[in-house]
């Protein structure tokens, strides 16, 4: 039986019979330290000899470019840019999650799909049709959910050079400045994060813990799951 | 955990086809295979609109300033996907229908698109992406005013584009879906797959046919007169020599 599932009808002419490695996806609010514990993860896994991929929010081969060319200027429409973004994480799983699975790796994924429809949610989409659209993402077999309230989320940010425009959704301004938004903007992010943790059965942690102690549990948690060819598999 | 299905799956999702605002412009699509003759007969029905004193916009398939250059790395390099070919194409058709499409028909114009949301759904599921996924990612299309079918058989068509010795491309060709080692031969096999899934959409979408066998000039009389009872009233028009 294959280990992994899709959430719906999934990627045209991709078997998950050949399926072999793991999916482990780490999310979390822009500003919460994801890249710290995926790094600290990464070297703990491979320590112990697992070989380890990753993966991240605009890294694909086709789509990053144009993002970043379309965020410079602010003009494409807003439901434009869930598509654009839904076209590079579509390009990432195929070609980057698929085959590291196909080859038994561990890949670590820095933001998935979740984020992804937060932010669709947030920014007006249908939260049924952004669902619908991603519906030929894999479930992965976990989802660590560093979760993070906004008073804590102000001085990381400050600390780490300040509000930045789309992370402040000033693309759908939601106060008088950008320190405003940056408010309105994460706490509407992480109360839909907070719903996709309910119904998506995400691992949720507690973000405001010493760093040590966070990437501690986390390194645990993935090794126990690797190690027991278990499976905390995320989904509906 | 327990919750409710993606709509895809359960199938029950509102798609393609539930809007449809109320705006004082008005939206005309043509659909066809290529060498089908439609774009002729846009640019001929533009012609008269303009004569009539419209305003008319265009809105051309795949023609995003900004998301085309994505698309044209993915096509050049020959790494798209049916799934990426469809979302990329998907997102070039939001950006104009926010950006272009809309605003127009807002203003009152006559806007006149060339391919439209039923081009994906005939290539996209040829391609093999599930038909209810492609209908519902383009749920926040609106529905056109009308859309015409230029209904060609396959052999009348390839005969006006192959006669010409075209260099067809890799996707245009339907090169990605491996049907045949020759470009050629290649092009013939997903036309005809393509004529195949328009036939589909055309019943379900109930799209208006005209008969592209017919000549240009009875096809552009019998367009005209179909969209005629569908344009709205002018305002009056300034007199001529008026500044």
């Amino acid at each position: 039986m294959a280990r992994f599932e899709w959430y719906g009808q999934g990627v045209p002419g991709v078997s998950l019979e050949d399926l072999t490695g793991w999916l482990i996806v780490v999310e979390g609010t822009d500003g919460v330290g994801r890249t710290t514990h995926i790094d600290a993860l990464r070297t703990h896994l491979e320590r112990t000899g697992y070989a380890v991929a990753e993966t991240g929010l605009t890294r694909s081969d086709l789509a990053s470019r144009g993002i970043r060319r379309a965020k410079q200027g602010n003009t494409l429409g807003s439901n434009a840019y869930n598509l654009f973004y839904a076209t590079d994480f579509a390009d990432r799983l195929e070609h980057q999650i698929i085959p590291a699975l196909r080859a038994g790796f561990v890949m670590l994924t820095d933001r998935y799909i979740y984020s992804l429809i937060a932010r669709a949610i947030v920014r007006k989409a249908d939260p049924e049709w952004i669902r619908s659209v991603y519906s030929f993402a894999l479930k992965p077999d976990a989802v660590f959910y560093l979760r993070i309230e906004v008073p804590e989320l102000v001085p990381r940010v400050l600390a780490t050079g300040g509000f930045d425009y789309w992370e402040s959704g000033m693309d759908i301004p939601m106060g008088n400045d950008l320190f405003e938004s940056f408010i309105q903007y994460q706490s509407r992010v992480i109360a839909e994060l907070d719903r996709l943790a309910e119904t998506d059965n995400f691992q949720t942690i507690d973000a405001t813990r010493p760093v040590d102690e966070v990437s501690n549990f986390l390194n645990e948690r993935v090794t126990d799951l690797l190690a027991n060819g278990a499976t905390l598999r995320a989904g509906t | 955990m327990s919750g409710p299905l993606p709509a895809v799956m359960s199938g029950t999702a509102a798609s393609y086809g539930d809007h449809r605002p109320d705006h004082p412009g008005r939206l005309f699509v043509v659909e066809g295979i290529d060498g089908s003759g439609k774009s002729t007969q846009l640019t001929l029905l533009a012609q008269w609109l303009r004569s009539e004193g419209y305003p008319v916009v265009f809105s051309e398939w795949n023609s995003s300033p900004i998301v085309k250059a994505t698309t044209s790395r993915g096509k050049r390099r020959n790494i798209l996907t049916p799934l990426t070919f469809s979302l990329i194409h998907a997102t070039d058709f939001s950006d104009r229908i926010d950006n272009e499409i809309i605003p127009s028909l807002k203003a009152g114009a006559i806007v006149l698109a060339d391919r439209y949301v039923y081009t994906a759904f005939a290539r996209d599921v040829v391609r093999g992406c599930p038909p209810q996924w492609v209908r519902s990612l383009y749920r926040f299309a609106i529905v056109p005013d009308q859309a015409i079918y230029f209904r060609t058989p396959l052999e009348v068509a390839l005969r006006r584009i192959l006669s010409g010795r075209p260099k067809l491309k890799h996707y245009e060709a339907g090169m990605d879906l491996e049907l045949h080692h020759d470009v050629q031969e290649s092009y013939k096999l997903f036309q005809g797959r393509i004529l195949g899934e328009y036939e589909r959409i055309v019943q379900e979408f109930h799209l208006t046919v005209m008969d592209a066998t017919e000549p240009v000039e009875v096809q552009q009389r019998q367009l005209r007169k179909s969209i005629r009872p569908l344009l709205p009233k002018l305002r009056a028009r300034r007199s001529h020599g008026a500044i």
